[in-house]
């Protein structure tokens, strides 16, 4: 077999050896998908970053591979997305066989205008890797700290087991296991991204609860060449009891580097150590591909699925995102997706908190918004399981019954359930929420939903919308064209004065004149004003992680002001001396 | 938002439950439990309101 990419990372002598411990305001656990997006966003914000990773190497195999287009955003916000997108798969499409024939497909991206696919498909150790680099890049151009006159520190310790976590009232202590030896570290918050296993859930004596589904699968992960390359397409295709593997499911997906993933329903009753050998594997390879095809195996591996999560994902000082927080099956590509949705989340939280911007009492709302993001993943997922592994007699006998319909009638076509892919969540009942007291057309995001993307012309230049929206708070607004109004232009004014930065961007239909005090997109061909719906000028207050804290058709500073403070729970007084 | 309606509503009663009971003739109990597995399935999709369907659901299990 090929090694995956095989870098073992440097370790360095952690400079607390022999030393009194240090004390940090921030430190990350673990360097997978998550703890590397927080760490980017983490030094996005201005931070010092210290993130602890027990490993030296990338994520073994391809693990996560299905990147979802919510995903790509949070990347492109920390300017990460682009080499990912170059190197993957994109995909929109999905197609459903029962036996030899398809059942039905669908388009999870049908309209035009998003610079993002609904996929792209990337073995996981590639987006660590994308990751880690646009971690170097920032380090490599140190910024000042948010905080000193000093240059940001950004420090990703490999080989740093944590081996103890004590919390305090007011910290966290944690002991750390180098290979030059054990030292001490406190910080004011430990962010647990250490996997589902996550070590520093089991040393708090913190459980993650759920269901383990009585069902295997293999997974391999191959090579392919030459002929075989063109006998499939960048789409998911999923199989119930295929001509090559009867009475099970199987599943397809084209990854980077011209491997795919294969994923073969096996039951309980399989035998993982013997499934996995290759004098097992390649037959049934060879079964789905076809004799003719030129193959390597790149990685296999036998699987159960667990559906779980922690009751809360904030334990006094210590916080939990992505797998050490919930856990789903991989039917839904629901995992990585929601761990990065995690960091997405807390990011901007905390770095409100620790400035004091805002109170501890925030991060109520990112376990609020999470653990309703996780059950959301969690029922999609359950659901999908249950019809790919039916537990009982009954649920097989409707299952069958279900699919044995869909082949001739399309209302059971919507009941068929191989997986509900990766939608961003939306925060509706979220308390950062300002509720409408207009009226919008449904389609429009509201109130805790995630901004949406367009065509735009900036400076001259084709461009999306996202891309304008910075890291921190931003006011979108529509307006007509020409001139900026009065009204306009003191409500951007406003913003200035707050101590919460809040930049401002204008869409408007026809060209506008920039100014220092605000970037101007213009509407390249309607679908944002036709996404956004604005009646006559309107105002999208959208959070740092781009979800929509308020919206108004009209504009009104005593509302921006209002709906900011509500958005980050500050008591902060952003009026005075204003209006 | 329906009601799942309890009172007589098919016109012709025998001739429906002589018809429910003819499509299990010669049927193995795993076959019946397959077609009645794909009746309920057309006849769910049919009503469509899931309120209607969530009534009926409760009371097929004399909830």
């Amino acid at each position: 077999m090929t090694p995956f990419l095989s870098d073992v990372f440097p370790y360095a002598r952690p400079p607390e050896l022999g030393n009194p411990g240090t004390h940090r305001q921030v430190v990350i656990v673990g360097a997978g998908p998550v703890g590397l997006t927080l760490a980017l966003d983490w030094a996005a914000k201005g931070h010092d970053v210290l993130v602890l990773t027990a490993g030296d190497q990338l994520s073994e195999g391809s693990r996560a591979i299905c990147f979802a287009k919510r995903t790509l955003e949070i990347f492109d916000r920390l300017g990460c997305s682009g080499p990912i997108v170059d190197k993957g798969a994109s995909w929109n499409l999905g197609k459903v066989f029962l036996q030899d024939r398809m059942l039905y497909e669908f388009d999870l991206l049908p309209e035009s205008g998003h610079q993002r696919p609904a996929f792209v498909n990337i073995q996981q150790f590639h987006v660590e890797r994308f990751l880690i680099d646009a971690l170097a890049r920032r380090a490599a151009t140190p910024k000042k700290n948010m905080e000193s006159e000093r240059s940001q520190s950004i420090d990703l310790r490999w080989s740093n087991r944590v081996t103890d976590v004590q919390q305090r009232d007011d910290r966290v202590e944690l002991t750390v296991q180098s290979r030059d030896g054990v030292y001490n570290l406190s910080c004011d918050w430990l962010i647990a991204c250490d996997g589902a296993g996550s070590p520093v859930r089991k040393t708090l004596g913190l459980k993650s609860e759920g269901q383990v589904f009585q069902d295997r699968f293999l997974i391999a992960d191959v090579k392919l060449r030459g002929a075989a390359l063109a006998k499939f397409r960048n789409e998911r295709w999923f199989w119930f009891d295929p001509p090559f593997h009867r009475n099970q499911s199987a599943l397809l997906h084209r990854q980077a580097d011209d491997v795919w993933r294969l994923d073969f329903q096996l039951g309980w009753q399989a035998d993982p150590d013997v499934e996995r050998q290759p004098e097992r594997v390649n037959p049934r390879i060879r079964a789905m591909l076809g004799d003719d095809v030129d193959f390597e195996l790149e990685w296999v591996s036998v699987y159960t699925f667990q559906c779980r999560r922690m009751e809360s994902f904030v334990h006094g000082h210590v916080i939990f995102a992505g797998d050490s927080a919930h856990q789903v099956s991989p039917f839904g590509a629901r995992g990585a997706n929601s761990g990065i949705q995690d960091a997405d989340n807390l990011a901007w939280k905390l770095d409100l908190i620790v400035r004091g911007l805002a109170p501890a009492s925030l991060l109520h709302t990112y376990d609020a918004e999470r653990i309703a993001a996780a059950d959301e993943n969690i029922v999609n997922s359950t659901r999908s399981t249950d019809f790919i592994t039916p537990k009982n007699e009954a649920s097989r006998i409707f299952r069958d019954a279900t699919l044995e319909l869909a082949a001739k009638y399309p209302f059971a076509r919507r009941l068929v359930n191989s997986g509900r892919l990766s939608v961003p969540a939306h925060y509706r009942h979220s308390p950062l929420n300002t509720g409408d007291t207009d009226s919008w057309p449904a389609a429009t995001p509201g109130p805790g939903s995630p901004a949406v993307d367009a065509p735009v012309v900036s400076d001259g230049r084709e461009s999306w919308l996202l891309h304008h929206l910075g890291n921190g708070f931003t006011v979108l607004v529509f307006t007509g064209g020409g001139d900026v109004s009065v009204d306009l232009a003191d409500a951007v004014r406003f913003l200035r004065t707050l101590p919460i930065a809040v930049s401002a961007v204008i869409v408007a239909r026809e060209s506008v004149a920039a100014t220092d005090d605000f970037t101007v997109l213009r509407d390249a061909n309607g679908a944002a004003f036709a996404r956004y719906a604005p009646a006559g000028e309107a105002i999208y207050l959208l959070r740092p992680d781009q979800h929509v804290a308020a919206r108004r058709q009209g504009l009104s500073e005593t509302w921006l002001g209002d709906a900011l403070r509500r958005a980050c729970m500050t008591d902060i007084e952003f009026n005075a001396g204003v209006c | 938002m329906g009601t799942l309606n309890l009172e007589p509503n098919i016109a012709q009663p025998d001739d429906f439950y002589e018809s429910l009971i003819g499509i299990h003739r010669d049927l193995t109990p795993e076959q019946s439990a397959k077609v009645n597995a794909r009746l309920v399935l057309l006849l769910a999709n049919h009503v469509g309101d899931i309120e209607v369907l969530r009534q009926a659901l409760a009371a097929a299990r004399n909830e």
